[in-house]
């Protein structure tokens, strides 16, 4: 017990404090960035993760509540009415999503969900009267919660990080919830769960509107760090980039997507300080975790540490694997 | 419900096939099955590899539909329904491919077989093991079958013929009326094979069992009347001994090849 939860208190302690040690406003706002992507990592891997279902189209949700904030202050709303429209609009929208895609499975499920993807791509490009097309829309000012206003960078980064743990608390839950364990049945044996009784379609369903809540919050907390949101947002490339924070870290596990969205968010803002071509090294790095890690880095670790310490105890014949992530 | 589904003696079957047919585009896997199941019978389907009986099973459940006739369970057309409404109505199945979660615990596979009838099985904000009765009907199903001393064992780390027996303990988990037991003992070796005809014969009496099986000491044992499937067809149908001894089927089936 000691042994799962002192990692996790020391891990929230550090983020609890993170502004006071980090040294500079601008790793805070780094910081503040993967809790968000985290959050959006967390909500692809419910479908890519835990329910076998690769979607490629997700950054075209993540995109749709980012609009809706962007337009509706730009109609005069309040911030209030604005995060609220943005996350039914969100819902709303996965839910059509889903109902198209969940029609397959597999690749057809992944060039379904590319397809619907590109075409809210498309809309944010063309629909002009709400977008803006190619400029986008600005977001003139953050929400002041409780009178504390997000302007500031401290506030803005605990206010994602209260955001962030109650996603990830949410996560947890469901991936041990009778629905989280019957997804993953889905994913594993489809006509066996079909056989006990499970209604596959409504499982994935319901999956899918949890995967775009999550996504919905975070493309709301992107908005409002980024003030402005343009079509590149919802760019194949954004999609891919979440899937391979999901896929780096370790899909179907609650640390992976996490860690994936850590490496991937400080590798395109720190190190492409340093480093002219820091596409090229995201690229190397994923070329790197495939071939000696192709379950993700964060299972892949566990793997090397059991590994390690079954060395040196090998009077325990059968350390328990990892089962429920 | 139609009058000819009943019995004389006023008895509803359990499950009925009424010239069932299926073909995959030329190939007719299914030809004009008619089989009667009542409450408590068992009877087994036996024929070649190829024959169909998977595919019979298939149409029963609602994984493939049926190109025509009708399926009847406790007297209610259901044809048409998908999967999860016939198990529903007290069905259930095992697969001739071991289809287990391999990487949960034993225990995990029965809540998990478990909550697949009650409607709580949509819960997300709640964790599985803490509902009280559901893992108190794991308990008791692990203990009916000698398992609860393997409850935390990963299914990938059982013995096949272990997986086999859980295979069916799934099947139980619903409560169901009627189990269809796609080759139960397949890949068993002859001990484990007679262990799982123990297991078998232990069931519920009231439990009707439709029960695909090539060893025949199993069937035998287990099944009060057999149907010969050939090519589809249901060629023969009879108890034990008028099977064993009838020259058509020692011809396709019991093979003096
Ligand atoms: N999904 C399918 N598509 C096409 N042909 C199939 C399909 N399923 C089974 N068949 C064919 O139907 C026949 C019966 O198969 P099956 O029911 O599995 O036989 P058995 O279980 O008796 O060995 C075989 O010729 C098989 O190739
Ligand atoms: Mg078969």
């Amino acid at each position: 017990m000691i042994a799962r939860t002192l990692p996790i208190a020391v891990a929230v302690l550090a983020l609890l404090t993170l502004p006071l040690w980090i040294g500079g406003t601008y790793y805070v706002n780094v910081t503040s960035q993967i809790l968000f992507y985290a959050i959006f990592a967390l909500g692809l891997n419910v479908l890519a993760g835990y329910g076998g279902l690769v979607s490629l189209g997700h950054a075209g949700l993540f995109g749709i509540s980012s609009y809706v904030v962007g337009y509706m202050l730009q109609l005069g709303y309040g911030h209030t009415a604005a995060i609220l429209m943005a996350l039914a609009v969100g819902n709303v929208s996965m839910a059509i999503y889903a109902l198209l895609s969940l029609r397959s499975t597999g690749i057809g499920f992944i060039m379904i969900t590319l397809a619907l993807g590109q075409i809210l791509w498309g809309l944010a490009y063309r629909w002009i009267s709400v977008t803006g097309g190619d400029n986008g829309i600005n977001v003139p000012t953050r929400p002041a919660p409780f009178g504390l206003s997000l302007a500031d960078s401290g506030n803005f980064y605990y206010a994602t990080l209260v955001v962030f743990l109650l996603s990830v608390i949410a996560v947890a839950i469901f991936a041990r919830s009778p629905l989280g364990a019957a997804l993953m049945g889905t994913r594993d044996q489809p006509r066996r769960m079909n056989a006990l009784g499970y209604h596959v379609l409504a499982i994935r369903f319901w999956a899918c509107l949890f995967s775009g809540l999550l996504t919905s919050v975070s493309g709301i907390l992107f908005v409002y760090y980024t003030q402005f949101i343009s079509p590149q947002t919802l760019a194949l490339t954004s999609s891919a980039e979440v899937l391979l924070m999901v896929i780096s870290g370790g899909p179907g596990t609650l640390l992976g997507p996490i860690v994936g969205a850590g490496l991937v968010v400080v590798v395109k803002n720190v190190v492409s300080g340093f480093i002219e071509r820091w596409n090229f090294l995201l690229g190397a790095i994923f070329v790197a975790i495939v071939i000696l890690m192709p379950e993700g880095l964060v299972p892949g670790t566990v793997r090397l540490w059991r590994l390690a310490t079954r060395k040196r105890a090998p009077a325990k014949a059968e350390i328990k694997t990892e089962g429920k992530p | 419900m139609s009058t000819d589904t009943q019995t004389s003696g006023g008895a509803t079957p359990v499950l009925e096939l009424k010239g069932l047919c299926k073909s995959f585009g030329g190939l007719h896997a299914t030809r004009d099955v008619s089989l009667r199941i009542m409450a408590g019978d068992r009877k087994a389907i036996i024929g070649p590899n190829g024959a169909g009986k998977t595919t019979l099973f298939n149409l029963i459940t609602g994984i493939y539909p049926a190109t025509s006739g009708n399926i009847l369970l406790f007297g209610q057309d259901v044809t048409t329904w998908p999967s999860h409404r016939r198990t529903a109505l007290g069905m259930a199945r095992t697969f001739q491919v071991t289809s287990l979660f391999p990487k949960l615990t034993v225990l995990d596979n029965v809540l998990l077989a478990i909550k697949g009838l009650r409607p709580s099985k949509f819960v997300m904000w709640r964790v599985l093991s803490s509902y009280r009765d559901v893992y108190e009907k794991a308990h008791q199903l692990l203990e009916q079958a000698n398992f609860l001393d393997r409850k935390d064992t990963e299914v990938r780390n059982l013995s096949h013929g272990e997986q086999r027996q859980l295979e069916i303990i799934l099947g139980l988990a619903s409560d169901p009326k009627i189990l269809l037991l796609d080759e139960p003992a397949a890949g068993l070796s002859s001990g484990e094979s007679i262990e799982m005809t123990k297991f078998l014969m232990g069931l519920d009496p009231k439990l009707a069992i439709l029960l695909i099986e090539h060893d025949m000491d199993v069937v035998f044992d287990v099944a009060d009347e057999i149907s010969v499937l050939h090519f589809g067809e249901v060629l023969e149908t009879g108890s034990p001994e008028q099977i064993h001894s009838s020259a058509r089927v020692q011809e396709i089936y019991l093979g003096t090849d």
